[in-house]
């Protein structure tokens, strides 16, 4: 028997060193989100101009979700947890 | 109430009746209570009227050490409680495993960041109503916090985006009519904060 590493968990990058998916920032439609509200947390965390934004946001309305930014895993997952700040409704995914 | 206005050099300011200062503090801090962290959470006791010797406190205590030990750095499932899954929502969907670790790792700093920003609203928010003055950085814990107690509330009466359709078919005397007229005032109070920072 030996101790047990503090950390146990290995850093998300270990998982999956190579992959040519990127990955997608997705917001889920609500229907307690203010539109207005959603268009300026897109313009404040992501820094979109309006027009942009509210395109984003029109497509989460209408069609349910938008994916809202692409990039490498850690990042969409810090873009997520900022969005959860912000009661938005958000999740990660890889693109397929 | 009058509704929030812009403020040169970024901002907003608004009115709030005494009775509505005293309603957003209510609400706010409800959300609080839900979201702290679940390790102090334990130890207040829930029901203050019950006599609580030493003891029960020790055992709290130690059962709040315990819970802590085995929850490890956050809970890997979403809450039982709709409300509290919607605001501490899954990070990844049709995949447990990975909404699991997302949520080991980030659920703590997001219950903070909720509970920081409710705190800086009652702090900004006036006993007994009056005049609001609110910096960029405020506004913004307003905006977090109004949304929050927004969520929680359009949880628990299942709102959907007919909500004036559903608001119509109440009667004055339902018991919900008054929680479906401060839900539709938070958003007024809300819509009017966006505006003005926009």
């Amino acid at each position: 028997m030996s101790a047990a590493p503090a950390e146990v968990d290995l850093p998300r990058s270990a998982d999956n060193p190579v992959s040519d998916k990127p990955w997608v920032t997705i917001v889920w439609n609500d229907p307690v989100n203010l539109m207005s509200y959603v268009t300026y947390v897109f313009q404040h965390v992501f820094g979109y101009p309006k027009k942009k934004a509210t395109k984003l946001m029109l497509d989460v309305h209408h069609k349910g979700k938008a994916v809202v930014a692409a990039g490498a895993r850690e990042a969409m997952e810090r873009n997520v947890e900022v969005l959860h700040g912000y009661g938005l409704w958000a999740t990660v995914k890889q693109d397929k | 109430m009058e509704p929030f206005r812009s403020v040169r050099g970024g901002g907003a300011r608004a009115w709030l009746a005494a009775a509505e200062a005293s309603l957003l503090r209510s609400l706010v801090g409800q959300i609080m209570a839900l979201v702290e962290p679940e390790e102090s959470a334990v130890i207040i006791d829930p029901d203050p009227a019950r006599p609580a010797g030493p003891r029960d406190a020790a055992e709290d205590a130690e059962l709040a050490a315990l819970e802590a030990m085995v929850h490890g750095p956050g809970a890997d499932s979403p809450p039982d409680d709709p409300v509290l899954a919607r605001l501490l929502p899954d990070g990844y969907r049709d995949d447990p495993e990975s909404a699991g670790e997302f949520r080991k790792y980030t659920e703590p700093a997001l219950r903070s960041a909720k509970y920081a920003a409710a705190q800086e609203m009652l702090d900004t928010l006036p006993d007994d109503g009056g005049r609001i003055q609110l910096t960029a950085d405020q506004a913004l814990s307003w905006l977090k916090a109004l949304n929050d107690v927004r969520l929680a509330l359009g949880v628990r009466l299942g709102v959907t985006e007919e909500f004036e359709e559903q608001w119509s078919r109440l009667k004055p005397d339902d018991p919900q009519w008054t929680a479906y007229e401060v839900y539709a005032w938070l958003g007024a109070v809300q819509e009017s904060l966006v505006q003005a920072l926009h």
